[in-house]
């Protein structure tokens, strides 16, 4: 294997020779353009890298990518992934799939998945809506959408992919922007180098069919204003102008403007993603504009034994204390008789 | 050992051990397996137990049994109705009474026939005349009361107590056949080495069944079964799934592959995921999913990463997993899906056996999807039908359904050992990496397999997935490569069948009748055609285990009888099968869906009113 750090690659080298087939103006352009980067950088041999994806337009990015790379079945990325990692530890293996993917039909396996802690990286591309099959309401969609099967508005409470990623034992969890390829950079980067399930909620804009549902944070005029990008170890700061921060007012979040009542940068709370207690993690998954701005960046990384580690543990202990080395040592071993 | 008054020498004998399901029958029947494997009878177990943990104690429903067939010659079958029934209560006369063989011994707790036990079991007052197996020879014994008097001295709980009423029985069992109690204390100290006083209490009431029959010898004849005249070697008891479990194991060595399993708990499978998850010391990955459908997804995720994967399941599981297998079917990965079936539709009779997922197997997918469809035959066949399997999925990069059944998966028999170095080589078509571009559909012209380009080789970076592709391995809508496709996938299983063995026949080439048979009911259909062959018919005997693609010469045996019967554990899905595939024939069948094996007696019974023409 080529040394890991002679390694010099570029974007173009993980571009595929399939033509990309998204729609133009689709936030999944923005998100492979930044992972080809972003990966060229790792030092990672590229054979190393796996793509797993189930079925949606986010499935499709695997066959764009010049890595290996299995386009799956509706919902199963998280399964499918998770064999690719146990089978090859080696591997270095990401899961692409979106909120009707991950979080409908493949609910039970992103929770078991995240709950075991393999060692895969998931983006989920969020965009509150099917886009393959041409518009209905997601299991993120917010509450009244109107959409081909809800045309009187959805009468259920959308899941909050940071929330379910949490609740279910969640590791690792960070958010970002299709169209910020600086902080998606960022964040895939962190989400990489991450031992366990790595779960990145891209929040990308459907052109067709849901365009713009995401305006209230992402437009240009104020989007500063309205997001807050959480840095480890920095004051939990954002705003235009910088002036704003969240303090901890009993138990809950609470935003504040610096210089007003006397409050300085010193009070504002600093982030800390490898607190393994998930209360304050929780609460900055969960935060929605208007009352906060909205978590962008890496909300929470606590290290812990992932799966394919623990079995890798499991299977030396075993080996070494088993005298059974061999077919042949199992067949004979146990209650056997010789018959002359 | 004490003067016996009269003992009857016997070929073969059928023991069935029948109690609440709560009373330790299984361990009683395995114990007494054992020990006759070790005194070199061949045998054959069934076990029969009800989906209820715990059944309401003393009905019908509860009662949990294990038959044994013990012989001095090759023993095929668990045997149809039992010489010796032991009835730990009235429920247990009432499961068995109209599957007794006449003069046949019935053990009974008399204890246990209290008023309340009595017409729990849907009887008035008296079990024996109600069913009018009075005159059978019943030998009572007041078991609870002589293992409370055995154990008084013991400081141990009443619990413990009663619950050792099994090894009275068997103790009585081992009397009748002068067996020997070394192999029963030996495996009542390794159970109980952490709490010697309940090992001491299972000892001392074996002891005192045993000389209690003893005492009472006067009242009984007693067997012997002498050994069977079978092949040299070493021998171990194996049942159905652990023999599956280990046929992958030996496959997986062979191949000079890691072994992975994914699988959710299922009934009757469950014992194979269990065998594998125990061998993390020969490196098996085994993986407990969420679900039926991650346990095939992630073994397709394994298979594509280079592991011989397999997931085990039964019918209603294998429904769900439908659309993941068509998923390897159009990956082309090696992968073998084992159905232990059971009794069905839905849930059905989770517990009993059928041969009624065939069709699932062959044609429960959407669009053209073709399989490699193999059968094991008996217990100890599945490790080589595993292996085979397996060897089969790797070489030709297919998935292959292997099918057993609740019968085989918990039946046992003895096994002669093999050795490893005379399994068969299983060649994994490894892709290699050279200058050329790497084509993912590429095939081998003589097996049309694709190659196996394993994540992590430099060069041979490509993409795989259920949307329709090129040889190349982009992603294609076109009209001409989607047909090409379909047909060259077809045709891959179909030239599987140059290494399917031929059809073998027990008995004639030509005669009035030809019994055909596949998969579990191997053993009855051996036995029945045996017998009726002895008797004087002019019958024989063909036996499927490959389903898809079929034996080559099916044609040329099948010309050779005036009649053929298909004798299957369904409504005719195998009959109907070979009705489609070859037409100029004439098949009969003989179904039974009952949740049970065929018996001998009823084959043989149909046999002879199909030659004799009624």
């Amino acid at each position: 294997m080529a040394d890991t750090n002679t390694l010099q690659y570029t974007a173009k080298d993980f571009k595929s020779d399939q033509e990309v087939r998204w729609c133009p103006g689709c936030g999944d352009h923005g998100i492979l353009a930044s992972l080809q980067k972003t990966l060229a950088d790792m030092g990672v041999p590229k054979e190393k890298y796996v793509f797993v994806s189930g079925i949606g337009c986010s499935s499709r990015l695997p066959y764009y990518m010049n890595t290996y790379g299995f386009h799956g079945i509706h919902g199963r990325a998280a399964a499918i992934a998770t064999g690719v990692k146990i089978a090859n530890p080696d591997l270095m293996v990401w899961e692409m799939t979106g909120d009707g993917d991950a979080l409908a039909i493949g609910g039970n396996h992103f929770i078991h998945a995240v709950r075991r802690n393999i060692d895969i990286k998931i983006l989920l591309f969020n965009n509150e809506i099917y886009g393959l099959t041409k518009g209905q309401y997601s299991p993120t969609s917010q509450r009244g959408l109107v959409t081909k099967t809800s045309p009187f508005g959805t009468i259920e409470e959308p899941f909050k992919v940071g929330e379910l990623t949490i609740g279910a034992h969640g590791r690792f969890f960070a958010r970002t922007v299709d169209y910020n390829l600086q902080l998606s950079g960022e964040v895939y980067r962190e989400a990489g180098l991450f031992k366990g399930t790595a779960v990145v909620e891209v929040i990308q804009n459907c052109v067709i069919f849901n365009d713009g549902v995401h305006e209230a944070i992402t437009n240009k005029e104020f989007r500063d204003d309205r997001t807050i990008v959480l840095r480890h170890g920095k004051p939990m700061i954002f705003g235009k102008e910088h002036d704003r921060g969240l303090i901890l007012d009993g138990i809950k979040l609470k935003v504040v403007k610096i210089g007003e009542n006397g409050i300085t940068e010193k009070d504002l709370l600093v982030h800390d993603a490898e607190e393994a207690n998930p209360g304050i993690h929780y609460m900055l998954a969960g935060m929605q504009y208007p009352e906060y701005p909205f978590a962008l960046g890496v909300i929470r990384a606590v290290k812990s034994q992932t799966y394919d580690d623990a079995m890798i543990e499991q299977h030396k202990q075993v080996q070494t204390a088993s005298k059974i080395r061999s077919v042949d040592d199992l067949l004979m071993s146990g209650s056997t008789w010789e018959v002359e | 050992m004490g003067k016996r008054s009269k003992v009857i020498e016997r070929d073969a004998v059928v023991i069935r051990f029948s109690g609440d399901s709560g009373d330790g029958m299984q361990l009683t029947g395995t114990l007494f397996s054992n020990t006759s494997a070790l005194f070199g009878h061949d045998l054959s177990t069934f076990p029969d137990y009800p989906a209820e943990i715990r059944a309401p104690q003393g009905t019908v429903g509860g009662v949990s049994g294990f038959q044994v067939h013990i012989g001095h010659k090759q023993i095929n079958t668990p045997g149809d109705y039992p010489d010796i029934l032991v009835a730990m209560n009235p429920a247990a006369i009432r499961a068995n009474a109209g599957w007794l063989k006449p003069g046949a011994t019935i053990i009974y707790d008399t204890d246990s026939f209290t008023e309340k036990n009595i017409q729990r079991a849907g009887y008035k007052e008296d079990p024996f005349a109600e069913d009018k197996i009075e005159t059978l020879n019943l030998i009572g014994a007041p078991i609870t009361t002589l293992v409370k008097e055995t154990l008084k001295d013991l400081d141990i709980d009443p619990k413990t107590v009663l619950r050792t009423k099994n090894m009275f029985a068997l103790g009585m069992v081992y009397w009748l056949f002068d067996s020997q109690l070394d192999y029963t204390e030996k495996f009542i100290d390794d159970k109980f080495g952490k709490k010697p006083v309940v090992a001491e209490a299972n000892s001392m009431v074996l002891r005192a069944g045993y000389y209690y029959a003893e005492t009472i010898e006067a009242l009984t004849p007693s067997y012997r079964v002498l050994p069977a005249p079978i092949a040299s070697g070493v021998y171990r008891n194996i049942n159905g799934n652990q023999a599956t479990a280990w046929g992958f194991l030996a496959a997986a060595e062979k191949a000079g592959l890691k072994l992975f399993i994914g699988s959710y708990p299922i009934t009757p499978a469950t014992g194979i995921l269990e065998e594998l998850a125990l061998r993390k010391d020969l490196g098996v990955k085994s993986l407990q999913c969420e679900d039926e459908i991650a346990g095939i997804c992630t073994a397709i995720g394994a298979s594509y990463a280079g592991n011989l994967a397999v997931t085990t399941t039964s019918g209603p599981g294998l429904a769900l997993k439908s659309e993941a297998l068509n998923l390897a079917v159009m990956t082309e990965l090696p992968l073998v899906v084992v159905d232990v079936q059971r009794g069905g539709p839905s849930t059905g009779l989770p517990t009993k056996t059928e041969q009624a997922d065939l069709w699932q197997a062959l044609y429960g997918r959407n669009g053209e999807s073709p399989v490699v469809v193999i059968a094991a035959g008996t217990p100890s066949d599945c490790f080589h039908f595993a292996f085979e399997s397996a060897k089969i999925a790797v070489e030709h990069m297919t998935p292959v359904l292997l099918l057993t059944d609740s019968y085989l998966a918990n039946g046992s028999e003895p096994w002669k050992i093999p050795s490893m170095k005379d399994m068969p080589a299983v060649k994994v078509p490894f892709a290699v990496s050279d200058d050329k571009e790497f084509l993912a559909y590429e095939r081998d012209p003589e097996t049309l397999a694709r190659k196996w380009a394993i994540p992590g080789t430099p060069g041979l970076e490509h993409r795989v997935g259920g949307l329709e592709k090129t040889k190349k391995g982009s992603v294609s809508y076109t009209p001409e490569n989607h047909e090409y496709m379909v047909r060259m996938r077809e045709e891959k299983v179909e030239r599987i069948q140059s290494e399917v063995p031929d059809l073998k026949i027990t008995g004639d080439k030509k005669a009035d009748l030809l019994v055909i048979g596949w998969g579990s009911s191997y053993g009855h259909i051996l036995t029945a055609v045996t017998e009726l062959i002895e008797e004087g018919y002019t019958v024989a005997a063909t036996h499927f285990n490959y389903i898809r693609p079929l034996p080559k010469n099916c044609e040329e045996v099948f010309s050779g009888y005036k009649k053929l019967v298909v004798c299957e554990l369904n409504n005719g899905q195998f009959a109907n099968y070979l009705r489609m595939k070859y037409q100029k024939f004439t098949f009969t069948q003989y179904n039974k869906i009952q949740g049970l094996p065929f018996t001998v007696r009823e084959i043989k019974d149909h046999c002879i009113t199909l030659l004799e023409g009624k």
